[in-house]
């Protein structure tokens, strides 16, 4: 029965089907006037947020490599996005836009991540933060960029649904990349990057790898802000911003990409709570990344992913008689 | 040429702010191996202490300075024991993620308390108001201030490291933190003591950066900690020699593209220094290679 493992395994067909009733059930929410457009702009942030979330838990998760510049990234995606969609304001300038950012962002990815990856270390977190102040400064001095003031009128192309197919498509594919050999590698280097290179694993090229594809979905979430809130400018991309991704992500769990889904859901319901008080705002996320350091470090859900498999296990625990343990 | 000069002078000032911040990030980093984050948050709040001193205890410079220096070892400590030593075996970016919440923690309280606006020191009144013009290079007694001050904090600063007891017990700690701690020295306490004098030096910095620019506000910290940090690693991270060198590199180069470039990109070209320097030598200036053991 070897040949017959194929795509249509029981675990991902169960998979394909809580996405489209996700989908479904958010759209019939939207439908009947639940979710309202004040709500909706919640849910377009929790989508946005789960891919640079999910995107920077790949890179620090489960690589184990430091990046402070996220937001530089999204402003790269989003930058891009924006003026490609301002002078074609199609559904063809969109995509374009889409691509062309997230593949710019990949290739200052390259730019930043080769030199600085082969050292061991946090330099990555100091080098990533300087190249975001450094994108923040070049886009505050561009004539291409309207400069501190930004750029307005953006037109929007995405709803619920465009935003809702990014989203489980950066899930899917970057959770198939961690379960692949390279995924493996990568959280080998997470583990320990000597005993990683001793195991004949490139870790230069792996560690580069995650960091490029990381900045290829922040470049997707860019220039889906772009394309979704009319309205850029270079302040929006600042260090604080770097700074929420990396809370959802620890708040979740570093290495969980579900735990990344929970925080960015979490943190965009406090946050739209807390809106209007932001100076409470950031000290309540200062506080929760203090918190979490000291007493949970493994964040909400630790490396585990939630899964039906979680809920066999916690089910086996009650009733230890049910069925053997599969390995 | 004059203008040269002129920008040298005004390098060197603010080079030794950037020096005084840049031994914290360097002495801590040597001890533990964490970037401090909350460091350039001491910064702002040593700036802060200075301010309410001058303002409305009608202090002069140097007590306002000592107050302020003797509010951030305290501070700083605190730190250390709240938020730093229970995860001292940790994985270090566990540390670092705790020290960027700390930072922010100190920057959001402050901004919480004082409000965002930016502030203005006091004007100095006395010897210090005033100006020496040498031809055309115009040098303000501010600048000599903060340079004396410097030189005699650093020299302090190296007569605690190579002469006392504490000093030699730092630079056990920071070679071999198992093995010092065999020898009997108190782990514990000589990394309190760093983050004292780190936190010491940062305090005296706010207030001459509060002196020099006039200006205060809760972000202040963040970039020039960061160019602080640069100047760390430029001069080799965990030497003191090479941050205070590395100090006055960062503030001369900023001055020299701030007057003779643009001055909008002056941040962007030290930050584009710092990754030059992890391309071309990335144990710094004056650091040596090593190869991390198994």
């Amino acid at each position: 029965m070897r040949e017959m493992k194929s795509i249509f395994k029981a675990s991902n067909v169960v998979k394909l089907v809580f996405i489209v009733l996700t989908y479904l059930l958010v759209q019939f929410l939207i439908n009947i006037g639940i979710i309202t457009d004040y709500y909706q702009t919640t849910l377009a942030t929790i989508c946005i947020n789960i891919i640079l979330a999910v995107s920077l838990n790949l890179v620090t998760g489960f690589t184990g490599q430091f990046s402070l510049g996220h937001a530089g990234f999204m402003a790269i995606g989003a930058y891009a996005c924006a003026i490609i969609t301002l002078k074609n304001p199609t559904y063809a300038g969109f995509i374009q836009g889409v691509a062309a950012g997230a593949i710019l962002s990949a290739i200052v990815g390259v730019a930043v991540g080769l030199p600085t990856l082969r050292l061991r270390g946090d330099y990555l977190a100091i080098a990533t933060l300087g190249m975001a102040e450094i994108i923040r400064i070049i886009f505050t001095n561009l004539k291409i960029t309207n400069g501190a003031a930004g750029l307005q009128g953006i037109p929007r192309f995405i709803n619920w649904t465009w935003l809702f197919v990014f989203t489980a498509a950066t899930l899917i594919i970057i959770s198939n990349f961690i379960k692949s050999s390279h995924g493996r590698a990568c959280i080998a280097i997470r583990e320990d990057e000597i005993a990683a290179e001793a195991m004949g694993i490139n870790t230069t090229k792996y560690k580069v790898a995650a960091f490029v594809i990381g900045a290829f979905f922040a470049g997707v979430a860019g220039a889906l802000y772009a394309s979704y809130f009319y309205f850029l400018k270079p302040n929006i991309f600042n260090f604080a911003k770097s700074v929420d991704i990396l809370v959802i992500v620890v708040l979740g769990g570093m290495g969980s990409l579900t735990g990344s889904v929970l925080g960015a859901a979490i943190l965009a319901l406090i946050s739209t709570f807390l809106q209007r008080f932001s100076e409470v705002r950031m000290i309540i996320y200062s506080l929760i990344l203090i918190i979490i350091m000291l007493f949970r470090p493994q964040g909400i859900m630790g490396s585990r992913e939630l899964s039906l498999s979680l809920f066999k296990r916690a089910a086996s625990k009650i009733e230890p008689k049910v069925g053997k343990e599969r390995s | 040429m004059e203008q040269f000069l002129q920008q040298v002078i005004n390098g060197i000032s603010l080079g030794s702010i950037y020096a005084l911040v840049a031994l914290g990030y360097t002495m801590v980093y040597g001890i533990i191996n964490l970037i401090n984050f909350a460091h350039c948050d001491i910064y702002m709040i040593g700036a802060y202490v200075g301010y309410y001193c001058m303002t409305f205890l009608g202090l002069g410079v140097f007590a306002s300075l000592v107050i302020s220096m003797a509010a951030c070892v305290v501070i700083g400590v605190a730190i250390e024991k709240i938020a730093y030593k229970p995860l001292r075996n940790s994985p270090r970016i566990t540390v670092l993620i705790t020290a960027i919440g700390v930072s922010l923690f100190l920057e959001y309280v402050t901004m919480f308390f004082m409000k965002a606006n930016v502030r203005s020191y006091p004007p100095l009144t006395g010897i210090l108001a005033e100006n020496i013009n040498l031809g055309s290079i115009f040098i303000s007694m501010k600048q000599i201030l903060i340079v004396v001050i410097t030189i005699v904090l650093v020299v302090l600063l190296q007569i605690i490291v190579r002469h006392t007891k504490l000093g030699k017990a730092m630079r056990a700690v920071s070679l071999d933190k198992d093995a010092a701690e065999l020898m009997g020295i108190n782990v514990n306490n000589t990394i309190s003591f760093t983050f004292a004098l780190g936190s010491a030096l940062a305090g005296a910095a706010g207030v001459l950066v509060g002196i020099y620019y006039n200006s205060i506000n809760p972000l202040m910290g963040v970039i020039p900690g960061l160019k602080a940090f640069v100047a760390a690693v430029f001069g080799g991270i965990g030497l003191i020699p090479g941050a205070f060198i590395g100090g006055y590199f960062i503030g001369a180069v900023e001055v020299f593209v701030a007057g003779y470039g643009n001055s909008m990109y002056r941040d962007a070209v030290v930050f584009a220094i710092l990754i030059v320097i992890l391309i071309v030598k990335p144990a710094g200036l004056l650091g040596k290679n090593t190869r991390e053991k198994v």
